[in-house]
Parts: structure tokens; C-alpha cells; sequence
């Protein structure tokens, strides 16, 4: 009984939302191709034993933007932390499936999850620049990795591919707390890039920016998906029709029983299809703003 | 939709305004009392420490007239004749406080890291609370505690040990005793470092979770995530807590009056006995009389300078390290 979400739908509906061009080729779904930078399969997430996420399989291209959409609590997060074992940091949580990089499983057991990050970007949904200078934020990562070419090069360069060379160039020794939240999330996009990875994750990177630092951000990543393959979450479904050439649908299951919930991948593929002809009911309501 | 609308058309047809009224009564009052009392203890503070310091200056004005600069640059400490050099007290009191920093400072911030960035959750809470336990025993039970156990099982050995092995540095230059700056330096370590570690580790535990992914997700290990983002972020903290440290070190009394081994001169090695300015105000007001007092009276009034020294010299470096 809540008279305004009709009428929101009718706006969404009125404004016609998805201004994406239609697919050129149809899509192949589910095919392991040599190419893809990720191979998802059977992936599942249990945190203290309760699955938060549930047989997701999925392909990753390279030099093409993902973005992953879903209501709040479905499970987004919880995914794309699998892709650089970030969620071995949380206690209790444990991965099953695989999740193959360039078809090198990053959950085989020999495999040192801390060379996995080094290989896989991400940036979260809110800045987090170190306490530190400008240039100890970008060189942090090189320094870690044991760079050891022209640090102050790397630097320049890698503010430069995060648009953000010319804002900062006289105050590298400044401390990144001084910027401005759009200026620091483009520092972590830049300290991210400084590692030299070909992906980079991003988690609902632009959610703490006003509309213009978000604009920035989006423009960024058109740039960027030039060399890397980018993943987005995104609860903003005009964001991911904007930025992105193709997009995973996840959603909330529940079990009538036990009531317990769990993320499913209800379908993916080019956005503009996902957004103009879904095939599923689920993500026709959800890209509609049917529900949440 | 109905309800909505209602209010919306008594604003626009132009309801009678209300005016805005001061707000009378209890509430007030207690806001412009609570102002009147907070401003009262404030200042009452600030004249209590006033008091305390004009009025004790006042006490050793004498000897400060008679012994002038040489009061602190002397190390002649002989009250029969009338010779009150303190020199050899500051610098007891600054060597034990350091040795005491030198051990403390990296075992207190490794149980800090440890408790809160490595230790499973079920040890944390045990040894916590131990730690805060630590940090509530009277300094006279670490004294005693020092003389009765730990001079015999470790100071004496250790003190030997070092001479033996380290004694052609003449810091550590024998004949070696455990009664000594080295001693007193280990016992004020155990005191203080509960303090170092409870407030590290608060501090440490107040470093957002983003900034720990941040490090993880460029590929850091735990240690590299520690030294990289941790540590940075809590910095001017753990200073502070060190500063912390370091007072209580500066003005130890009882402890450091036992083990310190009551020497009034000045010896370069830490394994030889000495003496500090809290220690020897505590061993000698008693039997003094006259001037002898108003100088133990002069030390008291030092050893607040350099205190407060510390405290604005700490100060500053945590301002400093905040921007
Ligand atoms: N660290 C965690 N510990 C336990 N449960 C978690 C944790 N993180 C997420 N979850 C649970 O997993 C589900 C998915 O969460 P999340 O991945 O954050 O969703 P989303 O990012 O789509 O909002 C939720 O039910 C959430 O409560
Ligand atoms: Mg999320």
C-alpha cells in the first residue's frame, strides 16, 4: 500500500531510462572463451555457514565495463570480493566454485592471495586515501611490490590516466585528506592503476560523490576500460545503462521455510538487451523500479 | 494522498503564524547554570596549579638565589655543607625514564598490534583486560615486587650480563650492580607499559576498517598493511600515549627510590648505581630540616618544569604529526 512507487515506475518509465543502443551480435553466454579475464563458475559465498551467495557463473571480457546490478543486500559486494579474495579477510566466510583469472584458478590451494590483489584493482565506496602525502598514497603500491623503475614517472602517470595529474601536480607532498571526496576517490582509482593491474574492481565507487564528481568518475572509466577491464557495482541503474557494455542482474532468493536469503545471478549479458529486453520477469520488474 | 495535500493548502491559504518565543524556565536556567559551574571548575583548576606553583617556587626561592644556574648544572649534592647541585638527579631521571622508554615503547606497541590486528578473539579478551589489570597496581608493589624478585632472578644477572659482554662501552661499564639506573630503567618499563599498550591499542583499534582494505586490496601483506596503514593513521596517537608514558616514568617515585641504588653522583654507566628527583625527595625529606628542604622542595619545583616541558614538547609533535 504505498501509492508513490507506481508513479516513481511511470517517471522511470516516462523518461525513458535506457538509451543503449541495441546489441550488434547476439550474445554467447556461458562459453569459456580463451580471451575472457575472468571465468566464474559455480560460485558460491557462505558466511558463517549461511550461503549469502549462490552457484554464480559468469564471464569477464577484458577492456569492457561489467556492471552488477541488484537491490541492496543481494549479494553484489559479497561477489566481486571474491574476485580478488578480499573475503578471505572476513572471518568466518568461506568460497566455493571457481573463479579463474587469464584460467588460473586465484582459490586453487597453492595460490597466495595476496599475489592475487597484486595482479587485481579495486576501489571501494568510500575513499580511502591513506593519511599520507599524494605521492605516498600512488607509490604505496610500487613500494610494495618492489618497483623499481622511475617512481616519480609512475607516479605522474598514473594521476594522469585517473584525470587527476593537473589538480594535484603542486601538492604531491600535501596530504590526500585535503582533496575533495570526487579528488580522492580518482586518487584511489589512481593509486589502484599504479600497481599495473588489467582489472579493476570497483564497488559503488561514486555512491559518496555529488553529481558532478560522479560524472567525472564515469567519464574516467570510459577512458580507463581502454586498457582495463573494469567491474562496477552499482545500485543506480541510470549508472550502470550509462557506463557499461554488458550487465549482471543479481537478486535476493529467499527460502519460504527457513526464510533464509541468498544472491542468485538472475541473468546477464549486453546492457542494452538487459535493459530493453530481459528475459527474465525478475530483472524486468527490477530494471522497470518494480521493486527496490 | 488525500493527507497530504491537507496541510499543504492550510499553509498556502495562510495559517496564523507563531511567533518565535524565548524559551523559559528550567531548561534554560539549567543551561546558564551548567555554563556558570563548568566555568567555576575551570578556573578553579587553573588556580589551584597557580597556587601550587607560585607557592612552591616561593618555598626554594632561597636556595634558587644562593645556588643561582648551579643548581641544575652541579652535581655537588652535600646538604652538611650546604652544596645543592641537582644535576646528577636530572640526569637519573632522564636516563631511567629512557631506558624505560627503550623497552617499553616496542613491546607495548607489539601487544597492541597483536591484540588487535593478529590475536583470535578469544585471547583478546583475557589478555586485555591482564593488560588493564597491570595498569592498576600501585607503583610501591612494582617496587617491591622488583627488589624482592626481580633484583635476584634477573636485574643482578643481567646487570653482570651486559658488563661482562658490553662493559669495554662505558655505559655499561662495571663493577655492575642491579640496584641501579639499568634497574629502576626495567621496573618503570613494566610500570608504564600497560599504559603504552591499553592506549595504543584503543587508538589502533579506532583505524577505520577502509583503510586496512585499502592496503589489502593493493596487494600488502598483514605487516605491510600494518606499517603502511595502521601505523600512519594512528601515529600521532600513539605518541601521545608514549608522552603518557613518559610522565608517568619522569615522576615514579617509590618504585624507582628503591631500585635506583641511592647514589648522588652522576656515573655514566647505567649498571652503577644513581639517584633520581622524585627518589631523592622521597629518601631524604624525612631527616632534612632547613634548607635541605626548601632545596628538596627547589628539585620538586625542577621536576615539574621538565614535565611540563615534555607535556608541550609532546604536544606540539602530535600536532604537528595531525597535519
Ligand atoms: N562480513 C559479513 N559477515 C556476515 N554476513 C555478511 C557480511 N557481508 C555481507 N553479509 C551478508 O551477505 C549478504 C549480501 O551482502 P552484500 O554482499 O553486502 O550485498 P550488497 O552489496 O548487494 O548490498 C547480506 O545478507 C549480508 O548481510
Ligand atoms: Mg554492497
Amino acid at each position: 500500500m504505498n501509492p508513490s512507487s507506481t508513479s516513481s515506475t511511470r517517471e522511470r518509465e516516462e523518461t525513458g531510462l535506457p538509451m543503449v543502443p541495441e546489441a550488434a551480435e547476439p550474445v554467447e553466454e556461458h562459453k569459456t572463451s580463451t580471451s575472457a579475464v575472468f571465468t566464474i563458475r559455480d560460485l558460491s559465498v557462505y558466511y558463517g555457514g549461511n550461503i549469502a551467495l549462490k552457484d554464480v557463473s559468469l564471464d569477464i571480457r577484458p577492456r569492457e565495463i561489467t556492471a552488477i546490478i541488484g537491490p541492496s543486500g543481494c549479494g553484489k559486494s559479497t561477489f566481486i570480493r571474491c574476485l580478488n579474495r578480499m573475503n578471505d579477510l572476513i572471518p568466518g566466510a568461506t568460497v566455493t566454485g571457481e573463479v579463474l583469472y587469464h584460467g588460473q584458478n586465484i582459490y586453487a590451494p597453492d595460490v597466495d592471495p595476496v599475489a592475487v590483489r597484486r595482479r587485481i584493482g579495486m576501489v571501494f565506496q568510500r575513499p580511502n586515501p591513506f593519511p599520507k602525502s599524494v605521492y605516498d598514497n600512488i607509490a604505496f603500491g610500487p613500494r610494495i611490490n618492489g618497483f623499481k623503475g622511475n617512481l616519480d614517472e609512475l607516479v605522474e602517470n598514473s594521476l594522469r590516466a585517473a584525470a587527476l595529474w593537473e589538480e594535484v601536480k603542486d601538492k604531491l607532498k600535501k596530504s590526500a585528506l585535503n582533496l575533495s571526496g570526487g579528488q580522492q576517490q580518482r586518487l584511489c582509482i589512481a593509486r589502484a592503476i599504479a600497481v599495473e593491474p588489467d582489472v579493476i574492481l570497483m564497488d559503488e565507487p561514486a555512491s559518496a560523490l555529488d553529481p558532478i564528481a560522479t560524472v567525472r568518475i564515469e567519464d574516467l572509466m570510459q577512458e580507463l576500460k581502454k586498457q582495463y577491464a573494469i567491474i562496477i557495482v552499482t545500485h543506480n541503474m541510470q549508472q550502470a545503462a550509462r557506463v557499461s557494455e554488458r550487465t549482471a542482474f543479481l537478486y535476493t532468493e529467499v527460502d519460504e521455510e527457513t526464510s533464509n536469503r541468498w544472491g542468485i545471478l538472475v541473468e546477464h549479458g549486453e546492457t542494452g538487451l538487459i535493459f530493453t529486453r530481459p528475459k527474465d520477469k525478475r530483472t524486468e520488474d527490477y530494471v522497470s523500479g518494480r521493486f527496490g | 494522498m488525500q493527507s497530504q495535500a491537507k496541510p499543504l493548502g492550510d499553509i498556502a491559504g495562510g495559517i496564523a503564524p507563531v511567533p518565535i518565543e524565548n524559551r523559559k524556565g528550567v531548561g534554560r536556567r539549567a543551561d546558564s547554570l551548567f555554563s556558570v559551574v563548568a566555568a567555576l571548575s575551570g578556573s578553579l583548576v587553573l588556580l589551584i596549579l597557580a597556587f601550587m606553583v607560585l607557592s612552591t617556587t616561593n618555598t626554594a626561592l632561597p636556595i634558587f638565589r644562593a645556588e643561582g644556574i648551579s643548581f641544575v648544572t652541579s652535581s655537588d649534592w652535600h646538604p652538611a655543607n650546604g652544596d645543592y647541585g641537582i644535576l646528577a638527579f636530572i640526569y637519573g631521571t632522564l636516563v631511567t625514564s629512557a631506558i624505560a622508554l627503550v623497552i617499553a615503547v616496542p613491546i607495548s606497541l607489539g601487544i597492541a598490534i597483536y591484540l588487535v590486528e593478529v590475536a583470535p578473539r578469544w585471547i583478546k579478551g583475557p589478555i586485555t583486560y591482564l593488560v588493564d589489570l597491570l595498569a592498576a597496581v600501585p607503583s610501591v608493589v612494582y617496587g617491591l615486587w622488583g627488589v624482592f624478585v626481580l633484583l635476584p632472578l634477573f636485574l643482578q644477572p643481567a646487570a653482570e650480563l651486559l658488563s661482562s659482554v658490553l662493559g669495554f662501552i662505558p655505559i655499561f661499564a662495571g663493577p655492575p650492580s642491579g640496584l641501579s639506573y639499568f634497574g629502576a630503567g626495567v621496573v618503570l618499563a613494566v610500570m608504564i607499559v600497560p599504559i603504552i599498550s591499553a592506549l595504543s591499542r584503543e587508538i589502533i583499534q579506532t583505524v577505520p576498517d577502509d583503510d586496512r582494505y585499502a592496503a589489502y586490496a593493493l596487494g600488502a601483506t598483514r605487516w605491510e598493511m600494518i606499517r603502511g596503514a595502521v601505523l600512519p593513521r594512528g601515529r600521532a596517537g600513539i605518541v601521545g600515549a608514549v608522552m603518557l608514558g613518559l610522565g608517568r616514568a619522569l615522576g615514579e617515585t617509590i618504585a624507582v627510590a628503591l631500585l635506583v641504588g641511592s647514589a648522588t653522583t652522576i656515573n655514566t654507566s647505567v649498571v652503577r648505581p644513581g639517584y633520581s628527583m622524585a627518589a631523592v625527595i622521597a629518601n631524604q625529606f624525612q631527616e632534612a630540616s632547613g634548607d635541605h628542604i626548601k632545596a628538596l622542595v627547589a628539585v620538586g619545583v625542577v621536576l615539574f618544569a621538565i614535565t611540563i616541558i615534555v607535556n608541550i614538547g609532546a604536544r606540539l609533535i602530535v600536532w604537528r604529526m595531525a597535519d
